[in-house]
């Protein structure tokens, strides 16, 4: 089996599973661990390509979809930790209004 | 190279799976975690063995560290509310996950993507100085972007997680000025509590100190520890106390055997010290 399908096939049902816990989960927490898992299972998809094709590009996008998601999940969990502090909960459902 | 696949995808999956399932956003991290360590032993198998570095002391070191902090910072009992603020909203968001997943599963199984080059050719000169080589020639301004976006993160974050100090920090004067100010209008004590176990039979801390007449002192045990009902109860106490009597009283109050009104008096606590000076 040296095909990239397999690989494909794994990125596409881990990319899902983000998805269904982006919609259902109410902690804003997990919810940003299924965006997290969304993120991995592209890195997977590129790295997978970049061996197909025989060329570093698609690890190089790896590579900065990284630290992409590391910014993204300092500013996010200051953001969660801000809501908290003024909400007392971390449930994605008590965020509904802007002020107060 | 495909055992390793299927064996970590035999991982990977369930592991994912249970971040749908579990209560606790601890356990969604440790599931998390083992999903990503999984996937980084999968780059290594794809020949690339910087990404597989960089996604353990990222992902799993940095990332999954700092979601541990703010779990631990928001509460590990932070779980999920079960309720549904729109209607329907779960069974919608399932069906359209599953018919997502199904559509991505279908148009990758349709295609046929030809079989895997392999990184040899591009590895030769090392994984890692064919990556430097294309990112600082061709993706050198990205990567000059990807710093002006890491600096702008930094700053967010601490703008984010700054709090203006509203009042003067307390220092140690102004803290014992406000104990004594609590002592006259509450009564609050004015020295620490008692701690627990000083004088009675065990040193533990579930075991309340004993006051000078004989009786635990309920405040010298930790109110978690009372909340919790594991604090050894006054009654077992007292049988402590009548046995510690009965044994000192074999040992020492035999010849002293008038010394029971002075063990009377400072039942529990001091009747070491005491009952010689009673006897002789």
């Amino acid at each position: 089996m040296n095909d990239v399908n397999a690989y494909i096939g794994l990125s596409a049902v881990l990319f899902t599973i983000g998805a269904i816990g982006v919609l259902t989960r109410r902690n804003a927490i997990v919810v940003f661990m299924c965006v997290e898992l969304m993120l991995n299972a592209c890195n997977l998809a590129l790295v997978a390509f970049a061996h197909q094709h025989g060329n570093l590009d698609g690890q190089v996008a790896a590579f900065f979809v990284m630290v992409v998601a590391a910014a993204e999940v300092v500013v996010g969990l200051a953001i969660i930790m801000t809501i908290f502090r003024t909400r007392r909960s971390a449930s994605v459902d008590d965020a509904s209004l802007l002020k107060y | 190279m495909s055992i390793t696949f299927w064996l970590l995808s035999a991982i990977i999956v369930p592991a994912a799976l249970g971040i749908l399932f579990v209560r606790k956003a601890v356990h969604a991290a440790l599931l998390l975690a083992a999903v990503m360590i999984s996937l980084a032993i999968i780059y290594l198998t794809l020949e690339a063995p910087f990404l597989f570095a960089v996604q353990i002391i990222v992902y799993t070191g940095a990332i999954m560290m700092l979601f541990l902090f703010v779990v631990m910072l928001v509460g590990v009992d932070a779980s999920d509310s079960v309720v549904e603020t729109i209607r329907g909203q779960r069974w919608l968001a399932w069906t359209a996950g599953v018919v997502l997943g199904a559509l991505l599963l279908v148009g990758v199984a349709q295609i046929s993507l030809g079989t895997m080059v392999g990184l040899d050719a591009a590895n030769s000169g090392g994984n890692i100085e064919g990556l430097a080589d294309l990112l600082f020639s061709r993706y050198v301004l990205l990567f000059e972007v990807t710093a002006a976006l890491l600096i702008t993160a930094a700053v967010g974050a601490m703008v984010l997680a700054h709090r203006e100090r509203l009042e003067p920090k307390p220092t140690q004067a102004s803290m014992a000025a406000q104990r004594v100010r609590d002592f006259s209008e509450t009564g609050r004590p004015l020295v620490p509590l008692p701690s627990p176990g000083v004088y009675a039979r065990h040193n533990a801390v579930d075991t309340p100190a004993l006051l000078p007449d004989g009786t635990p002192a309920e405040e010298s045990v930790a109110r978690v520890l009372a909340a919790r009902g594991t604090v050894r109860s006054a009654p077992a106490l007292a049988d402590d106390i009548t046995e510690v009597q009965r044994t000192l009283g074999d040992v020492d109050g035999g010849p002293a055997g008038g010394a029971t009104g002075g063990t009377d008096q400072a039942s529990g606590s001091g009747h070491n010290t005491e009952n010689p000076e009673a006897g002789a």
